[in-house]
């Protein structure tokens, strides 16, 4: 069963953000490495590429001058190649790009199952999973807490408000994963050495034969948002709780 | 574009809507215009009543989904009035599980980008989105600049719910048009869990716990917190992602967004993610060992030290009024 996982490399989130000047659109320049979101799609598609007697898990990216350090990284948990899309008219895309572009490079693997997560870290749109469905014509389960493969069919637990509902789709379709729904391997140090040679077919919007973008939508300013008054904190000398219970009594909680 | 017509997206629920509907058919009204509804379901004649009470003029039915997750079916309802020239000039969408599926659907069927993560709108001659970025700390304006309809995907709690006593919306059907391969996810069964106290985005109150609590065990202290004030347990995302507590607990960007009378942060650093998730809560305690933690730059009373130590003094306390 051949699995494609999207994956996104982000601004590491450890480093301090900041925005263009002009568009207000995510600084992408710095170092980027693979979303820990996104960790969770690689482990999903690598036990049910197992589980299913074998099969290839391709990653497919799309990020700015050619990117591929957050690739090596899933390539090196086991991932077999990655497709990586990278053209300077995709600076500051919004997902329905992000989407087409992304659609257009899984439709090369014609894969029977399509994994993410449900949201990447920087961005949070939350919708480019599912745009990409459509795009590409297939059945989406979001918010998967666990997958399973039957045969020719996806089997999901999906998280709803209330607890979760079991949902099923025929293959091919896409899934989107949340945290916690794997554990993700750590790459061995084998896997590591092996992922440097793994392929990353390197790609452009023209390669993809998709048209240069207008991206429908943008930023007009940046403010700062009202800050909360500053608050009293105090070192616990063994009277924390007793603060704590007299600040719960004025609210009438306690 | 003028915005002379919006559909709101109302999730049915077996009473009625999702208060997060309620919230978006509000805003709908304050930005002038007809105000309607989208809704599907078995009972669309207790939705068109409550959206009517919301200021839903008409409710737009796409039916009985029998059990066909709704994304597919409702994204292609509205894409099929917005064909017919029979469509809204915005559509407002909750931030909701089923709400980004249909968002996500009717934006790629119609070649319509979307706008997200939307906690405040601006009226005029077109609509301006307000966003958080980096935790809430800035707000980003944005806007379409393409001819079509707007998507706007609002997040929980941005708007407060007013009725404006209206009567019952018309109830009109929405035809669903061909979906291929499209309408294939299937809900089999449906599992409630139980749960002890109130929903974790409707608690007064909220305990939280994050990594400083060490250990899954110690997530106990956090679920006995809750219970002691009649409140809900929730978490951070680190916590979620290392496994001790399931994902409909968490609170955050990637979570719910929870604004109770009180939340308390226990072995919470207060990551950027997490601090969009409850900054808007009316009073806010931090317990952390780190005095640094940026936690304590939005808590009304800050406690330094460990939770561990702090907790089950609190606890104690509170079994002994």
């Amino acid at each position: 069963m051949n699995v494609v996982v999207c994956v996104k490399q982000i601004p590491d989130p450890a480093a301090p953000q900041s925005l263009e000047p002009g568009s207000h659109t995510l600084d992408r320049s710095g170092k980027l490495i693979l979303d820990d979101s996104d960790a969770y799609g690689v482990e999903m598609a690598l036990q049910l590429a197992e589980q299913a007697g074998g099969g290839e898990v391709t990653l497919v990216s799309m990020a700015p001058n050619g990117e591929t350090a957050g690739l090596r990284t899933a390539l090196a948990m086991g991932a077999a190649s990655a497709v990586l899309v990278s053209d300077d008219a995709l600076k500051g895309a919004d997902a329905l790009t992000t989407a087409k572009v992304l659609a257009a490079a899984i439709k090369r693997s014609n894969p029977d199952l399509v994994v993410a997560a449900t949201e990447s870290s920087d961005g949070y749109t939350g919708t480019t999973p599912v745009q990409i469905a459509e795009l590409l014509g297939l059945p989406s389960i979001t918010f998967a807490k666990s997958v399973a493969i039957d045969g020719s069919t996806v089997k999901v637990d999906r998280q709803t408000e209330s607890g979760y509902d079991e949902v099923t789709a025929s293959l091919p379709a896409l899934v989107t994963v949340t945290a916690g729904v794997v554990e993700p391997r750590y790459p061995s140090f084998k896997g590591i050495m092996a992922a440097k040679s793994k392929p990353i077919d390197m790609v452009t919007l023209s390669d993809l034969g998709v048209a240069t973008p207008q991206f429908g939508q943008e930023i007009t300013s940046v403010d700062n948002a009202e800050a909360r008054a500053a608050g009293e904190v105090v070192v616990d000398d063994g009277e924390g709780a007793q603060r704590l219970l007299a600040y719960l009594e004025q609210l009438k909680l306690a | 574009m003028a915005i002379s017509k919006i559909w709101v997206v109302a999730e049915p629920t077996e009473a009625g809507l999702t208060n997060t509907s309620l919230e978006l058919l509000t805003a709908a009204r304050s930005l002038g215009g007809t105000v309607e509804a989208v809704s599907w379901g078995a009972n669309a004649a207790q939705s068109a009543a409550v959206a009517g009470e919301y200021g839903a003029t008409t409710l737009h039915d796409v039916g009985d989904l029998a059990n066909a997750l709704p994304g597919a079916s409702v994204a292609g309802a509205i894409a099929g009035a917005l064909a017919a020239g029979n469509g809204p000039d915005a559509i407002l969408i909750p931030t909701s599980y089923d709400g980004r599926d249909i968002a996500g659907r009717l934006s790629a069927k119609c070649d319509l980008p979307v706008l997200t993560n939307i906690t405040g709108l601006v009226g005029g001659d077109s609509l301006t989105t307000q966003h958080p970025v980096f935790g809430g700390e800035k707000i980003v304006s944005a806007h379409f600049t393409g001819s079509g309809p707007g998507i706007f995907v609002i997040r929980a709690k941005s708007f407060n719910p007013e009725s404006s006593g209206g009567a019952a919306a018309a109830v009109s059907t929405l035809a669903v048009g061909d979906l291929g391969g499209t309408n294939g996810a299937t809900v089999v069964s449906r599992h409630v869990e139980e749960r002890v106290g109130p929903k974790l985005d409707e608690a007064p109150v909220v305990v939280s716990g994050g990594r400083g609590l060490g250990e899954a065990s110690a997530y106990s202290l956090i679920e006995e917190l809750a219970k002691q004030l009649n409140g809900a347990p929730g978490a951070s995302r680190a916590i979620v992602d290392a496994g001790w507590v399931p994902y409909a607990n968490q609170v955050g960007q990637t979570g719910k967004t929870v604004k109770p009378d009180l939340y308390l942060a226990c072995g919470i650093s207060g990551a950027t993610q997490h601090m969009v998730g409850m900054k808007g809560s009316k009073n806010i305690v931090a317990i952390n060992k780190d005095p640094e933690a940026p936690i304590f730059t939005v808590a009304d009373l800050g406690i330094v030290g460990d939770v561990h130590k702090v907790l089950p003094a609190l606890i104690e306390l509170l079994k002994a009024r």
